[in-house]
């Protein structure tokens, strides 16, 4: 052995940024990633403190009111700020607390979809030789079927609702995660560190939650943003259809559905409702790129 | 009795009939020794590795007729014993340094982390040594890259981290599979010296993998030369390298450059390792041997003692006594 080098105060370059920081500057170089996650902020605020925020009551009907256009439209009244629906109902209060709902199936079916997801792709990727391979076949399967028709399908034997809503969705999004989950876990296999791993004497669920399963979460947790967004389109379309959400509850498929009929006297009841799905779907997926290129080491750098 | 003890180990892919990609090999390895494995490409240096380490997974079958090491048959222990004991005493240093240490944790945790599993350390103590691990492996700073992840670090740091990790639980025996060559040729140098100063340190058994003949001479008491999964020449290092009985060794010698200095082009053996369909039926070298006979091609020679060495060859190279 040589001398042992004197111990040197810490020099300042070598003091790593943390992954967190680092993260964020490469998220931040992104600016519609940054909209969209200003966009998002606002309508989680909206949806956790919606009684607060909305003016009014999203069931409170104001019949002298009905159908007023917004307050900036000829005929609006100031208090009703987006106007009224068709039975009065004022429509920014009903926006607001659609998000709530809205937010939430995004994210249970998304967690829902998720966990069972990454399981099942981390035993496809384990065991390649026959469990792997027959979920593999289960998911192709899933995946032939149009998404929508199986949730169609799943909530026609369910039944309609909002708990069988939630499930439909997370079936039909299970295939992508496992997918993923199964090719990220075959590539890293490979690695020396997983069999450094079990040369140290890893268990295999040591090695399959602890060594592995961090490696591959970057496309996992861009993939559950993308999802989430098409969660919200497709709770949308279920309402839409009238298998989702049921009425009164504010939901913006729902509300969608229950305003077509006034279309054309009416601009703002199904307009409105479309742009607000419309535009969190956009923020969402803009901040599922802007995560895509901070968390994919291959882009990193690349601008 | 040897640390290792390695008999007519044999490692198939497929079926029991399949040709077998490691061939009736014999090994052992004393404590404080270092034994050379060399051989070109796919001549099974580093399956035989993975079979004594029991990570050969199917379809890959692996038969011996002893597979010893510090008193254990590997053969007959459970999966959880032989956790146990090969993560102990027996560790591994990868070729490529940047895929060997797992890039969602930092250097430090994953240092701990062997600590923790084989010597139960923990909290501060575990820290505290491998810091000094670090020191010993002559990383510069080492405190402040205790947290550091891996994509932080250079190459050649990333293995000298990997080396840490391999001797943190203080192995009896460790395998470097080899380790410089994903390096470049100034910390080629550094890192075998590492290697071998804690090898002499820590009185292991050490079995170097490599392709470098420069690095054998220097470093290793007895050299296994393989060829296409069997062991054709296994002798002590100064005489194997002034007297290789094997025409493949001698070829190897042969092809370091410094030994063609003058001539025109460098010494090759032509020809490529037989495959899986292309194994001859005799001696696996005849097709690409310059000495070949009629009995090379029908039978297959065993691995006898020669003047200097054991080799598998019938016609042996430089065999008049000195």
């Amino acid at each position: 052995m040589t001398t042992q080098a004197q111990p040197v105060a810490a020099d300042q370059s070598l003091l790593y940024p943390s992954p967190l920081k680092e993260f964020w500057k490469a998220f931040a170089r992104n600016k519609g990633a940054v909209a969209g996650l200003m966009f998002m902020i606002v309508v989680v605020f909206c949806a956790l403190f919606a009684p607060w925020v909305a003016p009014f009551d999203p069931s409170e009907q104001f019949r002298d009111a009905l159908l007023t256009p917004p307050s900036w439209a000829e005929g609006g009244q100031l208090q009703y700020l987006l106007g009224t629906d068709e039975l009065g109902r004022d429509l920014l209060s009903r926006l607001i607390h659609g998000a709530r709902l809205s937010l939430l199936i995004g994210l249970s079916s998304v967690v829902m979809s998720l966990i069972p997801g990454i399981f099942m792709g981390l035993i496809a990727g384990f065991f390649p030789r026959i469990l792997g391979p027959s979920i593999m076949r289960l998911m192709d399967i899933m995946l032939a079927l149009p998404s929508l028709l199986l949730a169609v399908a799943i909530v026609a034997i369910l039944g309609a609702g909002l708990i069988n809503t939630v499930i439909a969705i997370a079936v039909v999004s299970l295939p992508s995660y496992v997918r993923l989950t199964r090719a990220a876990v075959m590539g890293e296999l490979n690695r020396d560190y997983v069999t450094a791993a079990k040369l140290a004497g890893a268990s295999l669920p040591r090695l399959m939650f602890v060594t592995v399963l961090p490696n591959c979460l970057a496309p996992l947790i861009v993939q559950a943003t993308l999802s989430f967004s098409s969660a919200i389109l497709d709770a949308a379309a279920l309402g839409f259809l009238g298998l989702g959400v049921q009425p009164p509850t504010p939901e913006w498929g729902t509300m969608l559905a229950s305003a077509r009929d006034y279309i054309e006297r009416a601009w703002w009841v199904v307009s409105l409702p479309g742009l607000t799905i419309l535009l969190s779907v956009l923020a969402i997926n803009l901040m599922g790129d802007g995560l895509r290129d901070a968390l994919d080491p291959k882009l990193k750098n690349a601008i | 009795m040897s640390l290792l003890e390695i008999k007519n180990l044999s490692v198939r892919f497929g079926d029991a009939n399949a040709v077998p990609v490691v061939d009736g090999l014999d090994l052992t390895v004393e404590r404080g020794e270092v034994l050379a494995i060399v051989g070109e490409s796919g001549s099974g240096k580093s399956v035989t590795m993975m079979a004594l380490m029991g990570l050969v997974d199917a379809p890959g079958i692996v038969r011996a007729d002893a597979l010893r090491f510090d008193g254990h048959d590997m053969l007959s222990l459970s999966k959880r014993q032989r956790r146990q004991v090969v993560g102990k005493d027996l560790a591994m240093i990868f070729q490529d340094p940047m895929t060997a240490l797992n890039p969602s944790y930092t250097v430090g945790f994953q240092i701990e982390e062997v600590l923790r599993a084989h010597l139960g350390l923990s909290g501060r103590a575990a820290r505290a040594r491998a810091l000094e691990l670090l020191q010993k492996v002559e990383i510069p700073a080492a405190a402040s890259r205790l947290d550091a992840y891996p994509h932080q670090l250079s190459g050649g740091m990333s293995q000298r981290v990997a080396i840490a990790m391999a001797i943190a639980a203080e192995p009896k025996l460790l395998i470097a599979d080899e380790p410089t060559t994903a390096l470049d040729v100034t910390i080629q140098a550094q890192i075998m010296e590492l290697l071998l100063a804690l090898q002499k340190d820590q009185d292991m058994g050490l079995i170097l993998i490599t392709h470098d003949l420069a690095v054998v001479a220097e470093t290793a008491q007895r050299v296994c030369v393989m060829y296409a999964g069997q062991a054709v020449e296994v002798g002590h290092v100064p005489q194997l390298f002034d007297a290789p009985a094997h025409p493949y060794s001698e070829a190897l010698l042969a092809a370091i450059p410094e030994h063609s200095e003058g001539a025109e082009r460098l010494s090759t053996l032509p020809g490529i390792v037989p495959g899986r369909y292309d194994r001859p039926h005799g001696c696996l070298l005849s097709p690409r041997c310059p000495y070949v006979q009629e009995n090379c091609r029908q039978h297959r020679p065993a691995l006898d003692p020669k003047a200097q060495s054991l080799a598998r060859c019938f016609y042996p190279r430089n065999q008049e006594v000195a």
